[in-house]
């Protein structure tokens, strides 16, 4: 039964005469892990932003947890998570410290963020390190605190923006075993990545190049319809005639 | 002689509480690609800026160009170029300015070595009046491999210069690293996507300070020491859940579209052990299932590394 926690219709974004997201539309659906792709300079960022209720779009909507971005944006910010490779925890706060702060921040109460903290830590088998920097982590244990963190208040939506860069193979594909379990417990994953590999992963991606959406399938589909060996292919056959390049 | 050699190399941070390379040794021949490969934390960056002369290792010797990196650092410096992780071009310079100054740097011009950067220079040229700070990434990153190639040197150690950039992007910066090894130009450069191993010579896989092997990427396959095969089923979660459950393998995880698991070679033939997986996952309710033999790639390789 379908029940999408993200709605893109023509979703729009302009910076002057330069068109970031050009009338993007799509569903996400409760449970689902959904890979966002695209070549730097593609407008994943600016539609990110925009679905997290951070920037608001010129036209177009988007309803994402039930809320419309540009009505709500304040409703969608308590419930959905982010994190991302480049900002997630605060390094001079311990683990516990960093806990309290994020829970605090998504109004859960004392007594949740008690019991929820403890849960955290225990899952993590960071009971020793609780009292520690995070500064100290290394980095896969890092990433993996930041996504526990993120979905403390069990959101509708988490947003992974590149979660996995520079994490060594063996924790990245700890991580992903975490997105599953994630996804199992009816959290849907929105989730981007420069790991082609991770795209497998996916129930569903889709392709931004300059600025829309070129493709959206699941993996399996995508491949037949591109006739691509893998991944790495279809991103290659579709974002090679991209005329963008960006960050 | 070859112009990167590294003798025991190790080096601490935090008075001795953080090793971050760990006695590490390998040369890199002449118009050779080397890889340093590995994740965040392996200690790659600490080797750049050891080599580089920008920092002095705890013990252990290292040359570049034949020149010891502490007696000889001066010499060292006008003979390699250098692209750090981090973007380190002055932001407020035009594309332009920036080049220039390095160039003046190194006591030469843009025009002496054009020819050397000119494939790259021509995408940068229509935006060569704008300020390096407002350029996208990959323009940076560009800007930054002709600033450090503008004197032409014997040495280039890139520092992960492909993280956060596109699929299509890395493998455009694989194809100019190409180019320049043809000029004879040996490249030391780091990466943490293993799937970039492909384009080196031979690379040090390495992990928290230490090299875990030193191969060509052929040589570093070939010899993956466990029977590897690839599994699929229409439930790909619980595939992953209920083959992590069984008895008797070295290592599963997910691998693309597949799950990988590994066994530690015995008498058992590669059949036998199909079809036992097989009844194994039909057991477990799974449907679709599909398996056989894989080959490893240089992922598989790290794993199998890291986890004996």
């Amino acid at each position: 039964m379908a029940e999408p926690v993200i709605q893109a219709d023509k979703l729009t974004k302009r910076f002057g005469s330069f068109t970031a997201v050009d009338a993007i539309s799509f569903d996400v659906q409760k449970g689902e892990i959904f890979g966002f792709l695209g070549a730097n300079g593609a407008g994943k960022t600016t539609a990110m932003r925009m679905l997290c209720g951070l920037s608001s779009p010129t036209s177009g909507q988007a309803t994402v947890a039930g809320f419309d971005v540009s009505r709500y944006p304040e409703k969608i910010k308590k419930n959905i998570g982010y994190m991302s490779q480049k900002f997630s925890l605060y390094e001079d706060l311990t683990i516990n410290e960093n806990i309290e702060f994020y829970g605090g921040i998504y109004g859960l109460s004392n007594k949740d963020l008690k019991r929820k903290g403890k849960e955290l830590v225990d899952m993590l088998d960071l009971q020793a390190e609780a009292k520690k920097l995070v500064k100290g982590l290394p980095l896969g244990w890092k990433q993996k605190l930041a996504f526990s963190v993120a979905i403390i208040h069990e959101p509708k939506i988490v947003f992974l923006d590149e979660p996995t860069g520079g994490v060594d193979p063996a924790n990245r594909k700890q991580f992903w075993e975490m997105i599953y379990e994630t996804a199992d417990k009816g959290i849907t994953v929105f989730v981007t990545t420069h790991y082609l590999d991770e795209a497998e992963y996916c129930d569903r991606v889709s392709i931004m190049v300059d600025g829309q959406i070129s493709a959206l399938d699941t993996p399996a589909g995508l491949k037949k319809t591109y006739e691509a060996a893998n991944m790495n292919d279809v991103f290659f056959k579709l974002a090679r005639n991209a005329k963008r390049s960006g960050d | 002689m070859n112009p990167i050699i590294l003798e025991n190399i190790s080096k601490s941070y935090d008075k001795d509480k953080n090793l971050a390379v760990d006695n590490v040794s390998f040369d890199v021949k002449e118009g050779e690609i080397f890889g340093l490969i590995g994740p965040d934390g392996a200690g790659k960056t600490t080797i750049f800026r050891i080599l580089t002369t920008l920092l002095l290792a705890n013990s252990g010797k290292a040359s570049v160009c034949g020149h010891d990196v502490v007696a000889d650092y001066k010499a060292i410096r006008g003979m390699v170029g250098y692209m750090p992780g981090r973007f380190s071009l002055y932001q407020d310079l035009t594309v332009e300015e920036n080049l220039n100054f390095f160039a003046s740097l190194f006591k030469t011009s843009i025009k002496e070595n054009y020819n050397l950067i000119k494939d790259i220079y021509v995408q940068l040229q229509p935006f060569k009046d704008r300020r390096a700070g407002k350029l996208s990434g990959g323009m940076k990153q560009k800007l930054a491999l002709c600033c450090a190639l503008i004197h032409k040197p014997s040495v280039l150690f890139l520092d992960e210069p492909t993280t956060g950039v596109d699929a299509v992007s890395r493998f455009e910066f694989w194809e100019m690293l190409n180019r320049l090894k043809e000029q004879q130009i040996t490249i030391l450069v780091s990466t943490a996507y293993m799937d970039e191993v492909e384009h080196c010579n031979r690379v040090a896989l390495m992990q928290t300070g230490k090299v875990l092997s030193i191969d060509s990427p052929e040589n570093i396959v070939a010899a993956f020491p466990e029977t590897l095969f690839q599994v699929k089923a229409d439930n790909k979660h619980k595939l992953l859940k209920d083959m992590a459950t069984y008895q008797g393998a070295f290592n599963s995880y997910a691998s693309g579209e597949y799950i990988h698991i590994s066994f530690e070679k015995d008498n058992e033939t590669d059949a036998q052990r199909m079809q036992e997986i097989k009844r194994f996952l039909a057991d477990k309710g799974h449907q679709g299932i599909e398996i056989s033999l894989a080959k490893p790639g240089i992922e598989d390789c790290f794993l199998s590394l890291t986890k004996h």
